[in-house]
């Protein structure tokens, strides 16, 4: 299994013009453990609605990679959004799923994926272009790859640890988040 | 079948192509929607509208990440429900609260004037207070004459203001579901 800040680490290594959102909690910390980047915009709530914020940043703005960070937690939360996303193809969406098969932040309660249920299988079933697990770093290079250049909508769902990582606090203030990624976008 | 009575065919053409004319108006480019039988006609002039995506939406909660999501893209987008869909967002709508994010959404009001399902009253007689709760403003319809000034103020408060801004069409102003077919 992975290590989920190694990997995360590597995904977005020279991450070129990628806009990444990401899901609260660990998947948060980890994006930001990456190294701060104003084209990351960091949930620290609204559960479930990960995905759907990809969703609504891809058909804006087709002309770039949308890549959505997110934990087992709070993807099951918004489980509807495959159908959604299934729907409207978004070929620049991608969907790290950091899968630990548990809720890290309540006292590692298991999830519905800890009992055998299948993103991967799901994705597919809901007309992804390409879905797929991975458990081992020597994946990771692939996996960036498609993050950069794969035809979405796209589901990885990364296998982790479920290890406590020390707590990597980004930007809190929602205000300022979006108004520093809008200022960036806009930038370019 | 029961046949619309002319007054309530007029209503129905003429009330939907208004919120559609502000629509174009102030450049809505994404439309997230749970359908609803008010809604049917708006929602069929927004998936014919090229500038508009139209996002057909599992539960109403995925609209609010939806108009988060084109906002940060630079994009405005509005969202269409029932009044029942109001009660699925409540804690998603906290993300238009803590970022600012501009929002419309359009409610076609259930559960009140001469509903015949009473299953639709307990959150039709919330809706309005549950959204002013979440931090919305609030505005009811009740002429089908009325509609496309106040959607368009709407709009402009919304996007001018990064406010999050509700639109209440009230039953009597869509019609009375009909019970029997």
């Amino acid at each position: 299994m992975l290590e989920r800040r190694e990997f995360v680490r590597e995904l977005l290594r020279d991450r070129g013009d990628l806009l990444v959102v990401s899901g609260l909690g660990s998947a948060t910390y980890d994006v930001a453990a990456a190294g701060d980047h104003p084209l990351n915009f960091y949930l620290w709530g609204a559960m479930g609605g990960t995905a759907m914020i990809g969703l609504g940043l891809a058909l804006a703005r087709p002309d770039r990679r949308v890549v959505v960070i997110t934990g087992d937690g709070d993807f099951l939360m918004g489980f509807g959004s495959l159908a959604t996303i299934g729907v409207k193809q978004p070929e620049n969406l991608a969907i790290v799923v950091l899968d630990n098969a548990h809720y890290g932040e309540t006292g590692m309660q298991a999830s519905a994926t800890h009992a055998g249920i299948d993103l991967v299988r799901a994705a597919v079933a809901c007309r992804f272009k390409q879905a797929r697990a991975v458990s081992r770093m020597d994946e990771a290079a692939t996996v960036r790859m498609l993050l950069h250049s794969g035809e979405g909508p796209l589901l990885v769902s990364a296998r982790i640890k479920p290890e406590d990582t020390p707590r990597v606090l980004p930007l809190r203030d929602g205000h300022a988040i979006k108004q520093r990624f809008i200022a960036a976008l806009n930038a370019v | 079948m029961h046949s619309p009575t002319p007054i309530d065919a007029d209503r129905r053409t003429a009330w939907p192509d208004a919120i559609h004319a502000q629509f174009r108006r102030v450049g809505i480019r994404q439309v997230g929607y749970v359908p609803d039988a008010g809604h049917s006609r708006l929602i069929a002039l927004c998936q014919n509208d090229p500038n508009i995506i139209d996002v057909v939406l599992t539960t109403e909660e995925e609209g609010v990440g939806l108009v988060a999501g084109a906002a940060l893209g630079g994009q405005r987008a509005a969202l269409l429900m029932q009044s029942s869909g109001v009660g699925n967002c409540v804690n998603m709508f906290s993300l238009l609260r803590n970022c600012g994010f501009g929002c419309v959404v359009l409610v076609t009001m259930r559960g009140e004037f001469g509903e015949f399902n009473q299953w639709q009253v307990p959150m039709g007689a919330i809706t309005e207070d549950l959204l002013r709760l979440c931090g919305f403003l609030t505005y009811r319809v009740e002429r089908a004459e009325e509609v496309g000034e106040i959607v368009g103020a709407g709009c402009d408060m919304a996007f001018d203001g990064d406010l999050q801004i509700a639109v209440l069409l009230s039953q009597r102003l869509i019609g009375r579901k009909q019970w029997t077919r």
